[in-house]
């Protein structure tokens, strides 16, 4: 476990930058972003693998949700590179991002509220152009029952928990190799968190690599293969899901201590 | 009671107007949330390209719509591209003074380009008066009345019966959320745009069949815009419609039964009124997220 979140900076993004981590599909290296002149993100090291769900957890602030929107391209990127299936993602529109097969679900509501669920799936599939969306849509539905029942209805009469369901389950209209989830669990009952992390499973049984970010640290790092810990813009730990769990640094200051 | 049923009619029919007039400040407030102050003086510009049209080159009216309709949209979309780009992630303020300018703008350069006189056109079709109800109304404000059914109609259609429209929608009510899908969000503005001076074009080339252009036509039009819009709510295109039916009745109830002098202050006392019960306009649906 690297635990060199302070001195160790430049060491380790030169070390990172010199050769890629086997068979990573996306890769950032010393990533630096942020808003206006204020630097959020201060050189983020990080990768995720096919098959693998990795987990980014920190305290408010830390700088998580600027992480993905900067891999997204909402924002741009002021120093570092990031890389997706060895092409560089620097400079690109989050339409073109979408393409190359990254699905984005942001932080807080994205479904649009005065359309029936329905659209919002068909909106998913916005970017497709090909003619079995509408196969796609109805095999969804099979699997999100709850989704099914409710087609008609404006997303803005679903309970959290169902509109959360509906954000994770778009994300499969666009077949994508990398998932990007910024706390898909907060404020949903442990039955739905339980839903939500089956569906997480299912993805990264598919072969998907998915890039979580949560404040539920706990639930989050037992279903993650691997986890980094984010303080102040800087990657302060990083290793196993389980390793994580356990060490003892990162239980005092993030999970409570308890077992 | 034949008063009051002649009252009625008139209203309904320059409240279709007065929607229609309205329908292009509502979709751009509504997707790109910016308020166009100089809404009206784009439909003045479509009054003006209409007579040359038709006064000019000797086209009937119906060959020149195409035409005036055209160079609305192109007018909207140059303008997002040239001016409301730059100003969107601005302070309201900004905002209000960029479109105030524009207002300015267009009207001091018709004043330039046409002088103050009053033009205005004949077209046959619209000449004559016929009866709804037992009401003759003319049958030039009859005809913009339909053609503002027509153009709600197929907006209303492209908005929930295509792709593109979906798009829109999605853009109106939550941009981040619309761009994390791959929908261009700029691009949905600027047809935004495009689609709203388009309509204006549509309002001011039949409104030139029974209204006179002047360059400063829009004060006449521009409070009822706002009226319009606000009654009737955001989110739909059905608000502006109902909004402006609305102004249109309670104008013509007023001026005919009560007083002239009193319509337009009894119109804003019933927006006052419905904006205290309903804040967010008759039809008004909670915006963004
Ligand atoms: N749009 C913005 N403009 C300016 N500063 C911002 C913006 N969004 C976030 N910040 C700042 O950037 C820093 C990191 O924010 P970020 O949202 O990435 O944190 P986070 O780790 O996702 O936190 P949380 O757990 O609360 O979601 C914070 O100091 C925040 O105030
Ligand atoms: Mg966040």
């Amino acid at each position: 476990m690297a635990a060199d979140g302070r001195g160790g900076d430049q060491a380790v993004s030169a070390r990172a930058a010199e050769a890629a981590p086997d068979g990573a599909l996306l890769v950032v290296r010393d990533l630096h972003a942020g808003y206006g002149g204020q630097e959020v993100l201060r050189g983020i090291t990080l990768c995720v693998r096919p098959g693998e769900v990795v987990c980014v957890i920190g305290p408010n602030g830390a700088g998580k949700s600027t992480l993905l929107k900067t891999i997204f391209g909402f924002l741009r990127a002021t120093r570092g590179a990031i890389t997706f299936d060895g092409v560089s993602l620097l400079g690109r529109r989050p339409p073109e991002i979408l393409r190359s097969g990254i699905t984005y679900v942001p932080q807080g509501i994205s479904t649009l509220p005065n359309l029936s669920v329905d659209d919002n799936l068909r909106l998913a599939a916005y970017v497709r152009r090909d003619r079995q969306v509408r196969d796609d849509i109805e095999r969804l539905l099979d699997a999100f029952p709850a989704l099914r029942a409710r087609r008609r209805l404006r997303a803005r009469t679903l309970s959290g928990g169902e509109r959360r369901i509906l954000e994770v389950a778009r994300v499969l209209l666009l077949d994508p190799r990398l998932v990007l989830l910024d706390e898909p669990t907060i404020g949903l009952s442990g039955a739905a968190v339980e839903f939500i992390y089956e569906k997480i499973g299912e993805f990264r049984r598919r072969g998907l690599a998915v890039l979580l970010v949560e404040q539920n640290a706990r639930t989050a790092l037992r279903h993650s293969q691997r986890a980094y810990v984010l303080e102040q813009g800087r990657v302060r730990f990083e290793g196993g899901g389980e390793e994580i769990l356990q060490h003892p640094e990162v239980r005092r200051a993030y999970l409570g201590g308890r077992a | 009671m034949n008063l009051l049923l002649t009252a009625v009619v008139q209203g309904l029919i320059m409240g279709l107007v007065y929607a229609l007039v309205s329908l292009g400040l509502g979709l751009i407030w509504g997707v790109v949330d910016v308020v166009n102050f100089a809404h009206a003086e784009y439909m003045m510009w479509a009054m003006y390209a209409t007579y040359f049209a038709v006064a000019g080159f000797h086209l009937d009216l119906l060959a020149a719509l195409p035409i005036v309709v055209a160079l609305g949209f192109l007018a909207g979309v140059c303008t997002y591209a040239v001016l409301i780009r730059r100003i969107m992630s601005a302070p309201a303020v900004t905002q209000i003074f960029t479109t105030f300018g524009l207002l300015f703008f267009l009207r001091y350069s018709a004043f330039a380009a046409f002088g103050p006189d009053f033009r205005g056109i004949t077209w046959p079709p619209a000449g004559g008066s016929v009866l709804i109800l037992g009401v003759p109304i003319g049958a030039a404000q009859v005809d913009a009345a339909l053609a503002a059914l027509i153009t709600f109609g197929l907006l209303h259609a492209f908005l929930q019966w295509t792709k593109t429209g979906k798009a829109l929608q999605a853009t109106a009510q939550n941009p981040a959320a619309a761009l994390a899908l791959g929908i261009e969000v700029e691009r949905m503005y600027m047809l935004a745009w495009g689609l709203s001076i388009a309509t204006a074009a549509v309002g001011g080339a039949f409104l030139l069949t029974f209204y006179q252009v002047s360059p400063t036509v829009g004060d006449a039009f521009l409070l009822l815009m706002f009226a319009s819009v606000v009654l009737g709510g955001f989110g739909s295109v059905l608000g502006p419609l109902l909004g402006g039916v609305v102004i249109g009745l309670v104008e013509s109830v007023a001026g005919n039964l009560v007083s002239p002098t009193f319509k337009l202050a009894l119109v804003f006392g019933a927006l006052l009124l419905v904006l205290f019960l309903r804040p967010g306009g008759l039809l008004g649906q909670e915006r963004r997220g």
